[in-house]
């Protein structure tokens, strides 16, 4: 089981964002915020391009080794006391969590931000089994309360306003004062962890994500801000990790590199608050910690994008830094991309993961401005693999017809430039007739959906060609008459 | 008008003139303020039969009708020193994507790659291979210029546009918040997701506005066409030129989207 995408209707999500009051004010913050962070982040370390370099050749290098990173990972784990199971699907995965959670009797699990549960639908699995799932993220636990899916891979609650979160506490936190005062995020956040911290104490079962896993010492580590990943992982009897096969790097070493890139990447932090390693249960003589320790590393369609064109998308560190910079995503926000992964590295991922009939239009809606790519920080080319999904589509017809036919009918007056410079000479002045002592052409049915939001402006006259060729490449050249 | 060159000054390379399909068919005069500069730089000119760099279908997915296109671009051009287009999106198409359009064809990748290195956009063809740092000419307006995303990203253009604009006489530059940012245009992009497009032009423009200057340039026609065609949408009385026509001093021509001189 997994939550069910609605990548297909990008076009209609992305039109209902796009009339979302609420949304729109909340997406406001992007470019102020983490864009702005993150310039300054990296203004003030020189190296920064040099570490891009060296983290994506430390994933690189893990991808081509990864086989025997995972069996280092593996053994270091259970040396350390601790369980590795290999999950392909979600479902496998799902039924993992299930097993451990029922061989303890878990009723209440308190989870720790983590993507792969998104992909698995965890929170549904265990509730249909009668065990409470608690996020713990302050964004993730608002959007639990409110029934929705994180629209950011690092701000889950990226899409909401200040007042749509008090009014939701409010909603929830029944038992408390009604006129008591939420203005401030402050006390937002104070209230949340009053409410969190109960959990922590009463949860059977911890879950976390991974950012890492170290194949030298079979520690996973996460990075948090909130310190509610510690109390997740340490609290409980039992501690479970979700990572999927591409967590991997070798070193502990190789992690302080990449952590260098990856908080200055997404909030423009220098490092996050909290960056917590842990390698197997409680031992004999630690102070706290859990008893049982298990990681469960998920596939879900990662391994066949090994051998494809799609690996560099692997090298991804879930960083966020793309989305922020993207203009489309900073128009109609994460839901809009209908599954897991917003923005482009989701435009990349889902396809890969859901199947590209499911998600054609997500590598196509994008104006190709490549700042994503110039942000990542390690360095995925992903207007390319967008491209190469178009490919794909183009290939198996995934494309609208029209869209196809138009492009035909283009093609062959491009591919014949007698034909071509006769057509558009006609062309030309058959939009100079419909525009004359006019300044914009803005009643032209074939120009509707350019002139629907825009004008669009008549043609000089003539075409370049056309009047080069009259004027016969002559040195003397002079402005044409207008 | 004269301009200041540099190195190449003795010699007259020959360069063929990559018009791009906006230019040929919506602002021709974009193509003559080309032509001019290329000629007061020392430039033999030649425009060769031509239709299109083929990114269109690049784009969408069809390489087949890409590496059609491609070819018989590389064909054409082949006789020529240098290839230069008053655009960075399809300058960028045929200097770094060619190139990707071939690796695996081993007949012809050299020769793509060839070809992609002596491919320019304008502005940058002007003040980095023939060495011009000024041009001798005078708008006495107070202008912004956009970035537009290829030729910034794909082929670092950036300091060479405002190097040339800033010796025009007169002319007096303001930088708009996010010049950097993508006016929503994305070729294809513009029309097939025409919502999601039209709001990231609406930003743009407001900081177009908000720059307080009269006059937006760029070096790309698509971009011009979308930020233009925005602007007028919001009655907005920005003028909106391709940079090589302040450039070359052919101004006389009414700006894009105004049927009247300005």
């Amino acid at each position: 089981m997994s939550i069910t995408p609605t990548s297909a209707q990008f076009k209609t999500n992305a039109h209902h964002a796009l009339g979302d009051a609420d949304l729109q004010s909340a997406l406001a913050h992007v470019p102020t915020g983490f864009v702005a962070n993150r310039a300054s982040a990296i203004a003030n370390l020189p190296e920064f391009d040099a570490l891009r370099d060296s983290a994506r050749d430390i994933k690189n290098h893990t991808l081509a080794h990864l086989d025997l990173y995972l069996e280092a990972y593996e053994e270091k784990v259970k040396a350390a006391g601790g369980h590795v199971h290999f999950a392909r699907t979600s479902d496998e995965a799902n039924a993992i969590v299930l097993e451990i959670c029922k061989a303890h009797d878990a009723h209440i699990v308190t989870k720790g931000k983590s993507m792969i549960s998104e992909e698995m639908g965890l929170n549904d699995v265990l509730a249909a089994h009668a065990i409470t799932p608690v996020e713990t993220d302050l964004g993730e636990y608002i959007i639990q309360l409110r029934h929705e899916t994180p629209s950011h891979i690092i701000a889950p609650a990226a899409h909401l306003t200040k007042a749509q979160v008090e009014g939701d506490f409010r909603r929830a936190h029944v038992d408390l004062d009604r006129a008591r005062n939420l203005e401030e995020p402050e006390t937002l956040l104070a209230e949340a962890r009053t409410i969190l911290r109960q959990n922590f104490l009463k949860a059977d079962v911890g879950i976390t994500g991974a950012n890492f896993l170290i194949a030298e010492t079979g520690t996973s580590i996460i990075v948090t801000n909130e310190g509610n990943g510690d109390l997740t992982q340490t609290l409980p009897k039992v501690h479970i990790v979700l990572a999927s096969i591409e967590k991997l790097v070798p070193t502990l070493e190789d992690a302080a590199q990449i952590l260098r890139v990856l908080a200055r990447s997404a909030t423009g932090q220098d490092m996050s608050v909290y960056t917590t390693l842990s390698t197997g249960p409680r031992r004999a003589d630690d102070p706290d910690g859990p008893e049982h320790y298990h990681v469960i590393i998920l596939d879900n369609g990662r391994s066949s994008m090994l051998a494809g064109p799609f690996k560099d998308m692997l090298r991804c560190i879930r960083c966020g830094a793309c989305m922020n910079h993207c203009p489309v995503y900073q128009a109609v926000g994460g839901h809009a991309y209908g599954w897991v992964y917003p923005g482009p590295m989701g435009a990349v991922l889902t396809p890969a993961l859901i199947g590209l009939d499911q998600s054609a239009d997500l590598p196509n809606a994008s104006s190709f401005c490549g700042k994503c790519e110039e942000v990542c920080p390690v360095r995925i080319p992903l207007p390319k693999l967008m491209r190469l999904w178009r490919d794909r589509a183009f290939e198996r017809h995934l494309m609208p017809w029209t869209q196809r036919a138009a492009l035909g009918f283009w093609a062959f007056f491009a591919r014949h430039p007698r034909l071509y410079r006769g057509a558009t000479s006609m062309a030309i002045g058959m939009l100079g007739l419909f525009g004359r002592g006019k300044d914009n052409l803005n009643a032209l049915p074939f120009l509707k959906a350019w002139t629907k939001s825009r004008d669009f402006p008549v043609p000089q006259g003539g075409t370049f060609q056309a009047q080069w060729a009259k004027r016969n490449a002559g040195p003397q050249i002079k402005a044409p008459k207008s | 008008m004269t301009i200041s060159t540099g190195p190449l000054s003795g010699s007259r390379p020959r360069v063929g003139l990559f018009v791009t399909c906006l230019v040929d068919l919506i602002r021709p005069s974009v193509g003559f303020a080309a032509v001019k500069l290329l000629q007061d730089a020392g430039c033999t000119v030649e425009v060769p039969l031509q239709t299109c760099c083929g990114q269109p279908a690049y784009n969408s997915g069809d390489r087949a009708t890409a590496q059609a296109l491609a070819r018989k671009i590389i064909g054409t051009f082949e006789v020529f020193d240098y290839v230069v287009a008053p655009s960075g999106s399809c300058a960028g198409m045929m200097a770094k994507h060619f190139p990707e359009l071939f690796k695996d064809d081993p007949d012809y990748a050299a020769k793509a790659d060839r070809f992609a290195a002596k491919t320019y956009e304008l502005i940058s063809f002007l003040t980095d291979v023939l060495a011009v740092t000024s041009v001798d000419t005078s708008f006495l307006r107070k202008v912004t210029y956009h970035d537009s995303c290829s030729g910034l990203r794909e082929l670092g253009i950036e300091a060479q546009p405002r190097q040339l604009l800033k010796s025009v006489r007169g002319l007096d530059l303001v930088e708009m918040e996010e010049a950097t940012v993508c006016c929503g245009f994305g070729g294809t992009f513009a029309v097939k997701y025409e919502e999601i497009s039209s709001v990231i032009a609406d930003k743009k423009a407001m900081n177009i506005e908000a720059s307080g200057a009269p006059v937006l340039l760029a070096g790309d026609l698509g971009c011009l066409m979308n930020m233009a065609g925005k602007l007028a949408r919001r009655g907005s009385r920005v003028e909106v030129r391709h940079i090589a026509e302040v450039l070359a001093d052919i101004t006389d021509t009414p700006p894009i989207g105004r049927g009247q001189k300005p």
